[in-house]
């Protein structure tokens, strides 16, 4: 079965294809800059404790993303 | 003469081709934002001499932040672009490259972090690329120079790319290219690799953070104190001093002899301009600046401190801020002029002015941390800490109620983090050769001046009218003697100086404590105070200083009655 989740709720070295991202155009341009848009494959790298930031990876590019951001990238978890 | 622009992301090593290119040296480091104004030289390609601008990274045309909006702009004036691509990340960086084709200007490509590739298991073909996009593409590795001299060759050729694609079709095009030119097979994760993933993450990241940051304080510290102790105040007070004390007693006593050896033999207290004017920034501070920028500079070059913000950002967010502004508040431990035109890297004007503050009032430059450091240890180490610890508490407080009082949101950390690389000791020591050299020139002089001022002030009796002035409400309010009210008012000229002017002074544990945070609180020096207006605004640089004076004045009040 394949999970549907934002990307704070994805655990640490876990992998998920980025599937919807809820914002306008500009955050859409922000994360399209970095590696980060919709079919990608990303890597969760850290997710710091009480609603910090997540680092992620695509590809090669590593991003610290802020909380509120990550929770509006959406991932399909790859098992 | 012909203008070539060097352009591409940030972080892919603009910076480091630009001095390559052109023998200018310039400040890099391996995170990024650390360009944010272009820097301009000269380049002879064949018979042609041409002019090489150093453009600050871009991700896109569609500028976010006020760096990207002028680096967009000054697009338009070039003749050649040089798009260099970082070739760890050449999906991402060909998104630029494309964006570029489009503005018909003459291009050629560089692939810099060559070396790199075959690391993480990449390889590039390079022939191919050039085929596609129809401009010379040209392998190169900054930092050891491999390539460049093949690369200027083919600037000649640098032509507008045929390629074709629909805008919309962007990243389809670039996925294209990919397949063609680029192989990517699986490798394990290399030693820094692992490295990175270990000071990120939060169980493992933040006693990692501790560690390292009291490692860099104990380096700098000891570093320091040794090349003062071993070094500079044996070779000042045994070779120096005897020799200047006899030519000066050549001219026998008198008002020239007082300006330039003063009136004591006693180094730090005399006040003269051959010896406490070139004792305070030869021994006393230029041993700090220099063990200061060498840690600095390897953990920028290592790519530590974007780590060190994501694990910051909460913290930072109780102020109003993001991560992010704990790069200029460590760049200002070194010197607040850097730190404040780094704040550009932020993108409100709410942010900018927090972040300011912070890096104003929660530590002292360098050069003033030397100096409370040298006058302070005589009490211990206590004392000499507590100033360090009271300036963190009221930064802080000052921050907090600033982000209740100024209308506007917090805006969220998001930055690319560069991988860990290995630095080059050339590279880090011909940065701390630029930073060095900044210091000697501009800073050296104004201390050296500032004793000069002291003295005749002294002389003609200047000192003691002020004192006379200020006493009874320094002695009231601060209780501090009325003295030190004339050391205040040379304060903002450098502020590193106005502490060594304590030293005369037979002031208690107490008082030193007192004004020491006094002098590094109360103004920001001269060349901090033009550097803010300049970036901010006249109003913004007054506001801030009324801020920090008002607060500081607060705190003094509540020193006195509590110590």
């Amino acid at each position: 079965m394949k999970e549907y989740m934002d990307l704070t709720r994805l655990d640490e070295n876990e992998k998920g294809i980025v599937r919807e991202i809820t914002g306008g155009r500009g955050f859409v341009n922000k994360l399209e800059m970095l590696g980060i848009r919709e079919g990608m494959e990303i890597i969760k790298v850290s997710g710091i404790m009480m609603r910090g930031p997540v680092v992620v990876r695509a590809g090669n590019t590593q991003a610290a993303i802020g909380y509120g951001m990550a929770r509006r990238i959406f991932v399909e978890k790859e098992k | 003469m012909k203008k070539i622009l060097l352009v591409g992301n940030p972080n892919v090593g603009k910076s480091v081709i630009f001095s390559r290119l052109t023998g200018v040296d310039v400040i890099s480091s391996n995170y990024p934002g650390t360009t944010i104004e272009f820097t301009m030289g000269n380049l002879k390609a064949g018979e042609e001499r041409c002019q090489i601008i150093d453009v600050p990274g871009i991700y896109s045309l569609e500028a976010t932040s006020k760096a990207e909006e002028v680096a967009v702009e000054m697009l338009e004036g070039g003749d050649v672009i040089i798009d260099i691509l970082d070739s760890t990340n050449l999906e991402r960086n060909l998104n630029l490259t494309l964006m570029l084709i489009k503005k018909k200007i003459p291009m050629m490509v560089i692939l810099n972090f060559w070396d790199e590739i075959k690391h993480i298991g990449i390889s590039i073909d390079g022939t191919r690329l050039e085929e596609i996009l129809g401009v010379p593409v040209m392998p190169v590795c900054a930092v050891t120079g491999e390539g460049i001299k093949n690369a200027v060759s083919r600037i000649r050729e640098a032509k507008v790319s045929a390629y074709d694609f629909t805008d919309k079709n962007r990243w389809k095009a670039i996925g294209e290219i990919i397949e063609k030119t680029q192989k990517v097979e699986h490798k394990h994760h290399t030693l820094l690799e692992r490295l990175s993933d270990i000071t990120v993450r939060p169980l493992t990241g933040i006693p990692a953070a501790a560690t390292i940051m009291y490692l860099v304080f104990e380096a700098v510290r000891l570093l320091g104190e040794g090349i003062i102790n071993r070094l500079m105040d044996p070779f000042f007070n045994n070779v120096y001093m005897p020799v200047v004390l006899k030519v000066a007693g050549m001219t026998g006593a008198g008002f020239i002899r007082e300006f330039l050896v003063g009136k004591t033999p006693e180094v730090m207290k005399s006040f003269g301009i051959l010896t406490t004017g070139l004792y305070i920034p030869f021994v006393v501070v230029l041993p700090y600046i220099l063990s200061f920028y060498l840690v600095l500079s390897f953990l920028e070059d290592f790519g530590y401190l974007p780590r060190l913000a994501v694990l910051l950002d909460n913290i930072f967010h109780k102020l109003g801020l993001h991560g992010y502004s704990s790069i200029p508040v460590i760049l200002g431990l070194g010197c607040k002029v850097p730190a404040i035109l780094s704040v550009r890297i932020l993108e409100t004007q709410r942010e900018k002015i927090i972040a300011t503050v912070l890096l104003l009032m929660s530590a002292p430059c360098m050069p003033q941390t030397a100096m409370i450091l040298s006058l302070g240890m005589r009490y211990g180490i206590k004392t000499a800490a507590s100033i360090f610890a009271i300036l963190i508490v009221v930064s802080v407080a000052s921050c907090m109620v600033l982000n209740r009082i100024m209308k506007g949101e917090t805006p969220e950390l998001f930055v690319e983090i560069p991988p860990y690389r290995l630095p080059k000791l050339t590279v880090i020591l011909k940065k701390l050769w630029l930073r060095i050299k900044g210091f000697l020139m501009e800073a050296v002089p104004i201390i050296i001046l500032g004793v000069g001022i002291v003295n005749v002030f002294d002389l003609l009796g200047i000192m003691g009218y002020f004192t006379k002035l200020m006493q009874a409400p320094f002695a009231r309010l601060f209780g501090l003697p009325g003295e030190l009210a004339s050391v205040a008012l040379l304060g903002f000229l450098r502020t590193d100086m106005s502490i060594a002017l304590l030293a005369p002074f037979s002031l208690t544990s107490a008082q030193f404590v007192k004004a020491g945070v006094f002098l590094a609180l109360y103004l920001p020096c001269l060349a901090t105070f033009f550097t803010m207006a300049r970036e901010m605004g006249w109003m913004s640089a007054v506001k801030i200083t009324v801020w920090m004076l008002a607060a500081t004045s607060l705190v003094m009040v509540i020193l006195n009655v509590v110590l």
